[in-house]
């Protein structure tokens, strides 16, 4: 059965891949919502085995590589972290691939897209049900490989397709260290399969190598290692400038992989990971700082976007920012919390934010729309669920995930976790500024639209809105509903193996301990968010304007999202392709070239060109050689007394 | 085992037929027709021929398999063949490119096509001898001959600077050939044999080690080629004809870490522990280097040159991590580089036969008239890159861990190949196939023939099934490379 929920999105992709052009574009995507129904299905399915029966399983299907004592099979892990990855991603797969059936309705290429966003979830499969570091490498390149397709889906757009590079070359970046990790983890254990990896942190945990000529803690290394990688892939500060730019791709793409799934395998992988990191201190530090500074980043630059799509991705970062916080803080089931009520509601929000594009006809930019709530009552509605999970208001999803990290990080007693309930803290007030700003920019207010598009602006067909209904189900219901299996009284039962808490880390305990004002600090942060977004947007429309007047300085570097895109240019971009160049021409040309092969040739030539000289024609020139040779032949034979 | 020389068949069928289209007679028609066929029939049958020798290999085994060996020249050379897991694959490398080659060429070359058949003909029989020689005299024959039909390929086929090219080539490998062959008249004077088991066993001195391990190294670095030796390579590239170039990235490049493998580390053990260091400082260098010099290129064939360069990188690093991940790593890398490396030139030959440039910025958005073309052409980029599932992947993870055993910088920095060559392979992808259709001249161009795509078809099962199952390769090169490194750690102990 792990084998059909496996491959079945597999099966899908190759059937629209190949048979794209023989069968209608209509029956490629009916046939790969068939087979993602009927992996989400049996998802459910397996959740309950390993939930309820804790069975956890193990199904080898191929040998991959073996070189000597280096190991790494083709074998599915089942157990209740990958279960609910299962969930997540099939169930969240399954109703993109839905909507996509009304959305991508009109593109010629349906079915390629369908193929990819198949070929995605497949990766992403084997992703979360990998039983090494290298099979868990091939679903994370896998991924890559699927965002970098369906990014640049739109080929003949030239903005989309350096969006798409910009996301494969940043992950690299990421994999590169991730790569560097594997190799540490073989050479300090033997072994790259989990079981025998987790089992030597102990001992790794004291012990150290030699590392580029110094000597570094052997665990730490690896952790940090790995948490390159987690950087690339979940878009975390100083590797986040992918995802913004993703938004280029078609907006079901951006709700699956670029909100729900793919970006939170980093997520997943440190929570994977837990019996290393437990061990290592030092590495959970810096990923709560980093992941305080993403959610604080993020959050900031979404205050000023335009762009309905791109303000749901600085979210998105932020609200991944939020997850590693919780990791970082040793609290991996409340990441894995966030990360599966986060998956339904920012991919409500992103289809919801579909819808609104789909009804003004491909227009993204907030400015220009305003007032739609009468025209699309439906769509408000699912968004306005969104939005209040999102934001964290009682009894929504949000609610009992993301306030349990800003308690658990005050729970948490440390500077680094400090430093992280502050940021976090404040970013829940950014949020809600954002959240609502969408809000009331675009179904709010006045309306920018024209008449003309107004008579067009329409709600999306039945096949679109019945998956926002379900996420928004999801959106309200899932943390209430899964809130004492994963984080509370009944999480070592329903985890178990799967995450590990060292023994003094009672994290999930202390929680409860939090003094009361505090769940009450981010309740009230959020309301003062809205009303800030109320007064700026609804009250007082012109105060944004002149605030973005008076500060300008602060409002461009919000708006040009701190630089980064421009620093980067600036330190690798363009001195990678100048020295490119110097190379190519002064380096192969000028000095290999000019001194090796044609350097000589020059030489022989002038050699030649003197020779050639000697040979003149006059007969009292050869005499002279001639007689000069045996000048200098009898005084050799005379000097050296003969042979 | 057979009871006839299976070796000697191979390597010599494809001379027979090349003497068989040299004794066709009629119009010019005829000929051109029957040599193309003549070619590519007896290439099949010694693919065949190759593949039922691969079926009788012993891959426990760690013997030389199939030996022949007769008296020759006197003086206890040989004319000796044999392979064993190193060498085997390689065989079946040449054999199953060549056909390819045959099949790309069928309406490109329309000048003198019989000479164009016989000289890859011989060219086949010449590389098969390099890999399945047993005799040092031998193999230097196959060796250096082999350099002549190549010569004549990009000098007589080639691109309007193809003098340059073949004799910078031509310079460049003489350089190394020339102290080669001193190296090979003083084994033979010092060990009294030039049968190569022999020659493994022999105990060279310390001193006489460095200077034959140099001198080989000056032919081998130049082959592969390694930094700073490699500007022959863009160039022979860029003048040679497509299936030139298939041949040229596909097998004759691996005859440098063939070499290396066969020559250096088992008959001069204490001169590669000593000159490893070296080895390693010039791939990293390569390896960066190359990436960074293909980022800037204009020219499709010398962006895949220099990749190339880049690729061999990871093979040397991996034969001087003298592990069993390293070595077995570069030896994969060195097949999967040669299949996918082809398929990237017969790629390019696709688009070339259509427009007759190579220059990048005139293509762009061919995705849209040529969909298999831009999928198949995305496959062997995303091989190229490296990613898991291909088989580029398998040759450039192992040598990295393998060699971040022996030296974490070499690993980190050529790790970074990884990046550079997203950023090179991307971009020339993106610039060939995406984006719109803006050459006037490309709005009529046709998607990819039957033929076109029956010639990538091999080219394509072997980088996706041992990119998913490396298994047969790597179980077939195991023992060996095994036996290899355990004589090799031996040498080192023993002194």
């Amino acid at each position: 059965m792990v084998e059909l929920i496996i491959f079945l999105p597999l099966l899908g992709a190759v059937l629209a891949g190949l048979l794209g052009r023989v069968i209608s574009a209509q029956t490629c995507a009916i046939i790969t919502c068939v087979c993602m129904t009927v992996a989400a299905g049996l998802s459910a399915i397996i959740f309950a085995d390993v939930a309820i029966y804790n069975e956890s399983q193990s199904v080898t299907i191929l040998e991959w590589i073996h070189v000597g004592t280096f190991e790494a099979d083709w074998k599915l892990r089942i157990d209740t972290l990958t279960a609910v990855m299962l969930v997540v991603v099939n169930s969240i797969s399954m109703l993109v691939h839905i909507y996509s059936i009304g959305y991508m309705r009109h593109d010629p290429h349906r079915p390629r897209f369908f193929a990819y966003l198949s070929f995605f979830t497949f990766a992403m499969l084997v992703l979360v049900t990998a039983d090494n570091f290298l099979q868990l490498f091939f679903g994370w390149e896998g991924v890559g490989l699927a965002s970098y397709l369906l990014i640049g889906f739109w080929f003949k757009k030239p903005s989309a397709n350096a969006a798409a590079i910009k996301a494969f070359i940043v992950n690299r970046v990421g994999d590169f260290g991730f790569m560097i990790g594997l190799a540490v983890i073989y050479f300090a254990v033997g072994s790259i399969h989990f079981d025998d990896v987790f089992a030597a942190a102990p001992v790794l945990a004291k012990g150290e190598f030699m590392f580029l000529g110094q000597t570094v803690p052997l665990l730490t290394t690896i952790c940090l290692l790995l948490f390159m990688g987690a950087m690339g892939k979940s878009a975390q500060f100083l590797l986040h400038t992918w995802l913004p730019d993703a938004m280029e791709g078609p907006t079901p793409v951006s709700a699956l992989i670029h909100a729900a799934t793919m970006v939170t395998a980093g997520i997943f992988l440190v929570a994977r990971c837990s019996p290393l990191f437990e061990y290592a201190p030092d590495a959970l530090a810096v990923v709560t700082v980093v992941g305080s500074i993403t959610a604080f980043f993020a959050a900031t630059v979404a205050l000023v976007q335009n762009d309905i799509k791109r303000v749901i991705a600085y979210s998105t970062c932020s609200q991944l920012g939020y997850m590693f916080v919780a990791l970082g803080i040793g609290a991996y089931q409340i990441a894995i919390f966030h990360l599966f009520t986060h998956a339904f509601f920012k991919a409500l929000l992103f289809l919801g934010a579909g819808s609104v594009i789909h009804a003004v006809e491909d227009e993204q930019d907030m400015r220009k729309m305003g007032g739609l709530r009468e025209m699309i009552p439906f769509t408000w509605m699912l968004m306005l669920i969104g939005t209040l999970a999102l934001t964290g208001f009682p009894l929504t999803a949000g609610y009992y995930s993301k306030d349990a990290i800003i308690e658990a990080a005050f729970a948490a007693h440390s500077a680094p976790h400090m430093f992280a309930f502050t940021l976090l803290l404040i970013t829940a007030l950014l949020t809600a500024f954002y959240s609502w700003r969408l809000m009331f920019m675009t179904f709010h207010g006045k309306t920018h639209l024209t008449n003309d598009q107004l008579s067009r602006v329409h709600e999306s067909p039945p096949v679109m809105m019945i998956p926002l209904i379900l996420l928004a189900i999801g959106a309200l219901f899932a943390g209430f509903t899964f809130k004492d299996l994963f984080i509370g009284d009944g999480q070592a039962g329903f985890w178990r193996a799967a995450i590990f808490n060292a023994a003094d880390n009672h994290i999930l305990h202390d929680l409860h301990l939090v003094p009361p004002f505090i769940p009450y600090t981010a309740s009230i942060m959020m309301v003062l968010g809205f009303l800030c977004a109320w007064l700026f947007y609804i009250r007082r429309p012109n105060i944004p304007k002149q605030i973005a007047e008076q500060q300008d300085v602060i409002y461009n570097f919000l708006l040009n999202k701190w630089y980064f895109d421009e620093i980067y240019d600036f330190i690798f971009v363009r001195p990678a392709k100048w020295l490119a160049r110097l190379l190519w021409k002064k380096g192969d040309g000028f000095i290999i070239d000019g001194f090796g092969p044609d350097g000589i040739a020059a030489q022989v030539q002038r050699l030649t060109k003197h020779i050639v000289k000697l040979q003149s024609g006059y007969v009292y020139h050869y005499a002279f050689a001639m007689l000069a040779g045996i000048v200098g032949l009898t005084s050799w034979f005379m000097l050296t007394g003969g042979p | 085992m057979f009871d006839w020389p299976i070796l000697s068949t191979i390597i010599f069928l494809p001379a027979l037929g090349a003497i068989f289209i040299l004794l066709i007679r009629g119009e010019e028609e005829v000929i051109m027709r029957n040599a193309r066929a003549v070619a590519l029939w007896t290439m099949l049958v010694t693919f065949i021929l190759s593949l039922l020798m691969l079926f009788r290999f012993d891959s426990a085994s760690t013997d030389f398999q199939f030996v022949e060996r007769f008296n020759w020249l006197g003086g206890g050379i040989d004319y000796a063949l044999g392979v064993d897991g190193i060498s085997v694959l390689f065989v079946i490398l040449v054999t199953s490119l060549m056909p390819l080659c045959i099949l790309a060429s069928w309406e490109s070359v329309t000048q003198r096509v019989r000479e164009y058949m016989v000289a890859f003909l011989i060219l086949e029989t010449l590389i098969l001898g390099v890999f399945c020689a047993l005799d040092i005299v031998l193999f230097y024959l196959f060796f250096e001959s082999g350099l002549i039909p190549m010569f004549l390929i990009i000098g007589i086929w080639g691109g309007a600077r193809r003098v340059y090219a073949s004799f910078k080539f031509f310079l460049y490998t003489l350089l190394g050939s020339v102290f080669m062959l001193l190296a090979v008249l003083y084994m033979y004077w010092q060990a009294g044999t030039s049968f190569i088991p022999d020659l493994m066993a022999h105990d060279f001195t310390a001193p006489a080690q460095t200077w034959l391990w140099l001198a080989f190294f000056a032919s081998f670095a130049v082959k592969l080629p390694m930094w700073p030796v490699h500007t022959w390579l863009p160039d022979a590239h860029v003048e040679a004809p497509t299936a030139g170039s298939v041949i040229l990235a596909g097998v004759l490049l691996k005859m440098g870490g063939y070499g290396f493998l066969r020559f250096s580390l088992p008959m001069f053990p204490l001169a590669s522990a000593m000159f490893a260091d070296f080895v390693f400082v010039l791939s990293v260098i390569a390896i960066i280097y190359a990436s960074l010099v293909a980022f800037a290129q204009e020219d499709m064939k010398k962006l895949i040159a220099y990749s190339s360069v880049a690729h061999m990188g990871f093979v040397t690093i991996g034969i001087f991590a003298f592990n069993q991940q390293g070595v077995q790593g570069a030896i994969f890398q060195m097949l999967s580089h040669g299949w996918v490396s082809a398929a990237l030139f017969l790629c390019v030959g696709v688009v070339y036969d259509r427009l007759h440039t190579r220059e990048i910025s005139a293509y762009g958005g061919l995705a849209s008239r040529m969909p298999v073309y831009a999928t198949i052409f995305m496959l062997f980029t995303l091989a190229n890159t490296g990613l898991p599932g291909t088989s580029g992947f398998v040759g450039e993870f192992l040598p990295i861990i393998g060699v971040f055993q022996v030296n974490t910088w070499v690993a980190v920095l050529a790790a970074t190949g990884i990046i550079l060559s997203a950023c090179y392979a991307l971009s020339l992808y993106r610039r060939v196939s995406f984006g719109t259709l803006d050459n006037e001249a490309l709005r009529s161009v046709t998607d990819m023939n039957l033929r076109e795509i029956a010639v990538l078809f091999l080219p394509i099962a072997a980088t996706l099934i041992f990119g998913f199952w490396p298994m047969p390769i790597l179980d077939l090169t195991a023992a060996s490379v095994e036996n290899l490194l355990s004589l090799y750690h031996n040498a080192l102990l023993t002194r």
